[in-house]
């Protein structure tokens, strides 16, 4: 164990995992961060705190993170390169630690000109690999990039993203490689709607021998309507749909359209879970949070083994599982 | 002369040459010298009429399929974002090749060093933007490149 996390646990024992994407909100109320998890927290193991992603500005992802570790789940917290050097990614992985969060995910960051302030300094001190190469030398060496050590280092269960559906495709396992090289412990992908690409990249992966080395987590989500799903596909970098997908959507009279959506999205999790070498889903349901617990109970992945974190009793017991 | 970047092989070849050329004159290419800035306007030239290089300092383009990272509009080191369109063009730039997609192309065509793009490159000092990328290649004993905290021990 290197973190201890939930997520960590839940993946070494072998069970398939469930995390997913809160949403954070415009807001400095801690409840609004809660009414956003407690839907989501019975159905899953752990979830991501984004970092103010498609450049738009939100409640900061330690801020989420530290609130819901305070509340008993388990956040992954996601760091990007956009907007931190790496004297800010550092201090913030320490702090983020220190308020209870056991999982770093690194990532490269959406360019500024996606979100709603593209005049703002990109800064990219960093890129994705280097990052998780950062947190691994906190963590295992224990100290910072300077060389200082580090009093007591972060016990960080850490993440890497990666994209299976843009190109250069054939590079993409090749980047999985590398994180893995520079000290990842799980992916968790980009959306999926493309299944023959998921599994030629996939096939890359075990041949490779990766999966032995990183758990992967495949991204799933909801479309809402073509409309929207056409939106995504070309306001929201790195997001691939399929026309047959919006076709489909197009097929049912519209009232159906968001229970289609999410039966698409059902499918597309009953096949992943087959195919070797995935270790779990990502679930991201933009603005669309309360269909998670449906999708995962009617895609078979209930009961989740935790639906809270084991309290230690007094005692020093660990409550029973359920 | 940005045509030149589609044979990689030739540039490799170059890169070689130049680096066998310059070791005899180790001794007088040093950090700060009168001949710093020869190179500093040798090398804007040159690798700029050929990489739209950003003299960086730390060269890495062997590593990167003979296309310079710093042309990527956020300075990726180590491989493509996730943002890639469908038709191999730039998130940030649509108008723009992705600068990955063109490094692992033609890394490919690179018998010597192409295999390089699947090491890690460290994170860009950014004290020596400006400075001769061969001169410091030449003193890698002097110039600090890479973080005290970065190595494997």
């Amino acid at each position: 164990m290197k973190s201890g996390s939930r997520l960590e646990r839940v993946l070494r024992s072998g069970r398939f995992a469930v995390t997913a994407e809160l949403n954070p909100p415009d807001s400095a109320d801690p409840q609004a961060v809660y009414d956003h998890a407690v839907v989501l927290s019975s159905v899953c193991d752990a979830i991501n705190c984004t970092d103010a992603s498609g450049a738009n500005v939100h409640m900061s992802n330690v801020g989420v993170a530290a609130l819901l570790a305070r509340a008993g789940y388990d956040p992954v917290v996601q760091f990007a390169c956009r907007d931190r050097n790496r004297i800010s990614l550092q201090g913030d992985v320490l702090g983020a630690a220190a308020l209870g969060v056991k999982n770093v995910m690194c990532l490269t960051g959406d360019g500024v000109q996606a979100g709603d302030q593209p005049e703002a300094k990109p800064v990219f001190d960093l890129d994705s690999i280097t990052l998780i190469r950062t947190v691994k030398t906190m963590r295992d060496k224990g100290r910072f990039l300077s060389g200082r050590p580090i009093e007591s280092p972060p016990k960080v269960f850490i993440g890497g993203a990666e994209n299976p559906f843009a190109p250069p495709y054939d590079f993409r396992p090749l980047r999985v490689q590398k994180k893995v090289q520079a000290g990842v412990d799980f992916i968790q992908t980009q959306y999926c709607y493309d299944m023959p690409r998921l599994r030629e990249f996939m096939k890359q992966v075990c041949d490779m021998g990766l999966d032995k080395k990183v758990f992967i987590l495949i991204g799933v989500g909801p479309l809402r309507s073509p409309g929207a799903a056409e939106w995504m596909r070309t306001n929201v970098p790195g997001i691939v749909i399929p026309d047959a997908i919006i076709e489909r959507l197009n097929g049912v009279e519209k009232k159906k359209q968001r229970t289609e959506g999410k039966k698409v999205c059902i499918e597309i999790i009953q096949e992943v879970k087959e195919i070797a070498g995935v270790s779990g889903v990502h679930v991201m349901a933009y603005k669309q949070e309360e269909l998670v617990a449906e999708i995962v109970e009617q895609a078979g992945l209930l009961p989740r083994y935790w639906s809270r974190e084991p309290e230690t009793a007094s005692n020093g017991h660990v409550a029973s599982r359920n | 002369m940005r045509r030149l970047q589609n044979r990689p092989h030739l540039l490799e070849v170059a890169y070689d040459a130049t680096e066998k050329a310059l070791q005899p004159f180790k001794k007088v290419l040093k950090p700060g010298g009168k001949m710093e800035k020869v190179f500093v306007k040798g090398e804007k030239l040159t690798k700029g009429m050929i990489f739209d290089c950003r003299m960086c300092g730390d060269c890495v383009l062997h590593s990167t399929g003979m296309t310079c990272p710093q042309t990527c509009p956020k300075t990726l080191r180590n491989g493509p974002c996730g943002g890639v369109r469908p038709n191999g063009h730039c998130e940030v730039k649509p108008e723009m090749m992705c600068v990955w997609v063109q490094a692992w192309g033609r890394s490919q065509k690179m018998p010597e060093y192409g295999k390089q793009i699947l090491t890690i490159m460290t994170p860009v000092s950014k004290n020596l933007a400006g400075t001769s990328a061969w001169i410091n290649d030449l003193n890698s004993d002097k110039v600090k490149k890479v973080p005290t905290g970065w190595s494997e021990e």
